[in-house]
């Protein structure tokens, strides 16, 4: 018996406005001017705070920290999109979405001078959880959140991110299985800037695209431009609505750039050129938003300008905030190991407190 | 002879070894290219190409059950985790196969290979770039594993372990990678795996330790020295498992009294372990308690934080004169 095929499979592309930008009329969502202006607000605020963290990290008064610069069309219309008993899962190049999540400036400001203090929210009901720095792990806990919300009854939606290295990773696969197994209300949004480190996005898999993995587990999938706000909003509205009435997940691949280093200890002159991220600079998300926002009369040089001192603003007073002296207790590691207490950890914390005791008085 | 710091040291003894050796390769996140995140296996990929020096995939698993495999084929893989925080997504295989496949085979099939990864703290980086967790690795029959402390070490005890016919897990103690130099001899130089070294003989305290905490513990030492003229004796461990606790038992029925500085948590920690085999081996020789001067069990701190929680020279000295000064 000669083979046939048995069945087929095809992964849909989403632009609508292109890197000029020039919109498709036909597809455009309808956000409104307010919203429209909100989300082009938030792109520029998280910009801002990324270059003001790249300053302060040169100047030694930040830590190490991954920028997320070229990336803000992906995770700030996501976040817009979700709504307050939803679950924000990220990887750790998401500033914009946690954001507008409502995570405040300072938190991630202390998250990257190495304060846990950073993973406080001023609300845990705000449902961010805090960044996995272990590649891959969060997918995992994405299905996991998306099954009790079933379980209980909810119609609340995890909404999951992972970098294009982070799909190399055995719990992105075991995640997303999960999730379509169990049909639960989760959406994954893979981050392809290109680049993990070094590797390039040919090398970390064979396959013609990220998006098309999603459909190995038996879920619809979508690659869109991760540069065109316009199309995350539409796939992502399309995606959460469909979790959020018993359709099950989607996988989501948003095409985008890492446009400085992967992390402030990283140099990209080693794998890459800097032909190849002018390039990139060209197809960036805010140049293309302002354009759209322009062209529909909702934005002009002015209204930029005051945006620009306004951000500049937020950003200072943060920075302001987050560098003011603080009492940052050094035995506060001793109070969360357990959540009971425990002599071990008591007797030790009791040592702790007599070594730096006698450290201060010695010098 | 050259004056080397760690990185470029093992960098050394990866060349070297793969001049030699046909079948060692070097596989791992970034090592090709980029020549390493921390630059270790920096010009490898233009001496010996891309066959031997391999970009892999972001997958840990991946990168141990595939070079499990290719020890099984008869090559000599040393693959790199690019921090010892992002291990355990291998310690299935580690655990399931690289340490067991010579006991479930009776000795017929071996899996030599190294798995490099830096280990502990005082960089200054983020959650999981910070730990050390060496007896997850050493407690595992089959494992062997090795921490050197200086460039000179790192370079002999990684040519040991490439050439070893077991899985070594070798870790890195990142934060001596850049801090100090030593000649390094251009000829191969190697050292025995299982082997203690001891590397300053004296006869009042056994003072015991490690990886980076080699640093502390011989500045506290001298400076105990100086202040009341004690004899110390001093072992770097080197090999972790499987450890050489007759080198260590034979110094403490001499000094008869024993500090050990350990990194990582206290509970379960190898200090814990050097401190039961001198109590199998030289309790009656015993003037004073072993100490144990190591971190705490809390969960690492941020490195806001870091600092605290890492013994340092300070706390040595202290712990060393509170135990020649017990009765
Ligand atoms: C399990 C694990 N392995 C390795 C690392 C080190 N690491 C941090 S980011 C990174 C590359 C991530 O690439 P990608 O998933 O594409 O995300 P991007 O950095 O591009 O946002 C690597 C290898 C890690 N954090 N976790
Ligand atoms: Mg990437």
């Amino acid at each position: 018996m000669p083979k046939k095929p048995i069945a087929k499979f095809s992964v849909p592309y989403l632009q609508i406005l292109d890197e000029h930008g020039k919109v498709d009329a036909k597809l455009e969502p309808d956000l409104g001017q307010e919203r429209a202006v909100e989300m082009y607000r938030w792109m520029r605020l998280a910009r801002e705070l990324d270059e003001r963290m790249l300053k302060l990290q040169r100047q030694g008064r930040l830590g190490t920290f991954p920028p997320c610069t070229g990336q803000e069309a992906v995770s700030v219309p996501t976040a817009m999109l979700m709504r307050p008993g939803d679950w924000f899962v990220g990887a750790f190049r998401e500033l914009g979405g946690r954001l507008v999540r409502g995570e405040p400036l300072t938190a991630t400001l202390d998250y990257y001078n190495g304060w846990e203090e950073g993973n406080v929210l001023p609300d845990k009901d705000l449902r961010i959880l805090p960044t996995s720095v272990v590649i891959g792990c969060q997918i995992e806990h994405a299905a996991g959140l998306a099954y009790a919300s079933r379980y209980k009854g909810t119609d609340e939606v995890a909404v999951a991110f992972i970098g294009d290295g982070g799909t190399s990773e055995g719990g992105f696969h075991e995640g997303l299985n999960f999730a379509a197994v169990w049909q639960a209300p989760m959406v994954t949004i893979c981050q392809n800037n290109q680049w993990a480190i070094s590797i390039p996005r040919a090398e970390q898999t064979h396959s013609e695209t990220l998006a098309q993995k999603g459909i190995a587990y038996g879920m619809p999938v979508l690659q869109i431009d991760g540069n065109d706000p316009l199309a995350v909003w539409v796939a992502v509205e399309e995606a959460i609505g469909r979790a959020r009435t018993g359709g099950g997940p989607t996988f989501i691949e948003a095409v985008t750039y890492r446009l400085l280093m992967h992390t402030t200890a990283d140099d990209p002159k080693k794998y890459r050129t800097p032909e190849d991220e002018k390039c990139a600079w060209d197809k960036e998300p805010l140049l293309r938003t302002r354009k759209w926002l322009t062209g529909k009369g909702w934005w002009d040089d002015a209204a930029e300008e005051a945006l620009l001192a306004e951000v500049k603003a937020r950003v200072e007073a943060a920075v302001k905030e987050f560098e003011a002296p603080k009492d940052r207790a050094q035995d506060e590691p001793f109070r969360h190991v357990y959540g009971t207490r425990h002599a071990v950890i008591d007797e030790q914390h009791r040592d702790f407190l007599a070594n730096i005791a006698r450290e201060a008085e010695h010098g | 002879m050259a004056k080397l710091n760690m990185v470029q040291a093992i960098n050394l003894a990866l060349r070297q070894e793969m001049d030699k050796d046909a079948t060692v390769l070097v596989l791992g996140q970034d090592v090709a290219v980029d020549g390493g995140v921390f630059r270790l296996t920096e010009g490898l990929l233009e001496r010996f190409g891309p066959l031997r020096v391999v970009d892999t995939p972001l997958a840990e698993s991946g990168i141990l059950g595939s070079s499990i495999g290719m020890a099984l084929a008869g090559l000599k893989p040393v693959c790199e985790m690019q921090f010892s925080g992002f291990s355990y997504l291998m310690m299935g295989q580690f655990e399931a196969h690289a340490t067991r496949m010579r006991a479930r085979t009776q000795g017929q099939l071996g899996v030599p290979l190294v798995i490099r990864m830096p280990y502990g703290g005082g960089v200054r980086a983020l959650e999981h770039h910070s730990e050390s967790r060496e007896v997850l690795y050493a407690h595992l029959p089959g494992a062997k594993v090795v921490i050197p402390s200086g460039p000179r070490n790192a370079r002999a005890l990684l040519i040991a372990a490439i050439r070893d016919p077991d899985p070594v897990v070798f870790m890195e103690p990142k934060h001596s990678y850049r801090a100090f130099r030593e000649e390094v001899p251009d000829e191969e130089e190697t050292m025995p795996i299982g082997k203690c070294q001891v590397v300053q003989e004296g006869s009042d305290l056994t003072l015991v330790s490690w990886g980076a905490m080699m640093r502390p513990a011989l500045k506290a030492a001298a400076e105990v020295e100086q202040k009341r003229g004690a004899s110390l004796e001093i072992i770097d461990v080197l090999t972790m498992a499987p450890l050489d606790s007759d080198t260590i038992a034979e110094s403490v029925r001499k000094t008869g009294r024993c500090v050990i500085v350990q990194e990582a948590p206290r509970s379960y920690g190898a200090s814990s372990e050097i401190t039961a085999q001198i109590n199998d081996k030289a309790l009656m020789h015993l003037e004073a308690p072993v100490k144990r001067l190591t971190g705490y069990d809390v969960v690492t701190p941020y490195f806001g934080r870091e600092k605290n929680y890492i013994p340092d020279a300070a706390r040595v000295v202290h712990g060393i004169e509170e135990t020649l000064d017990f009765q």
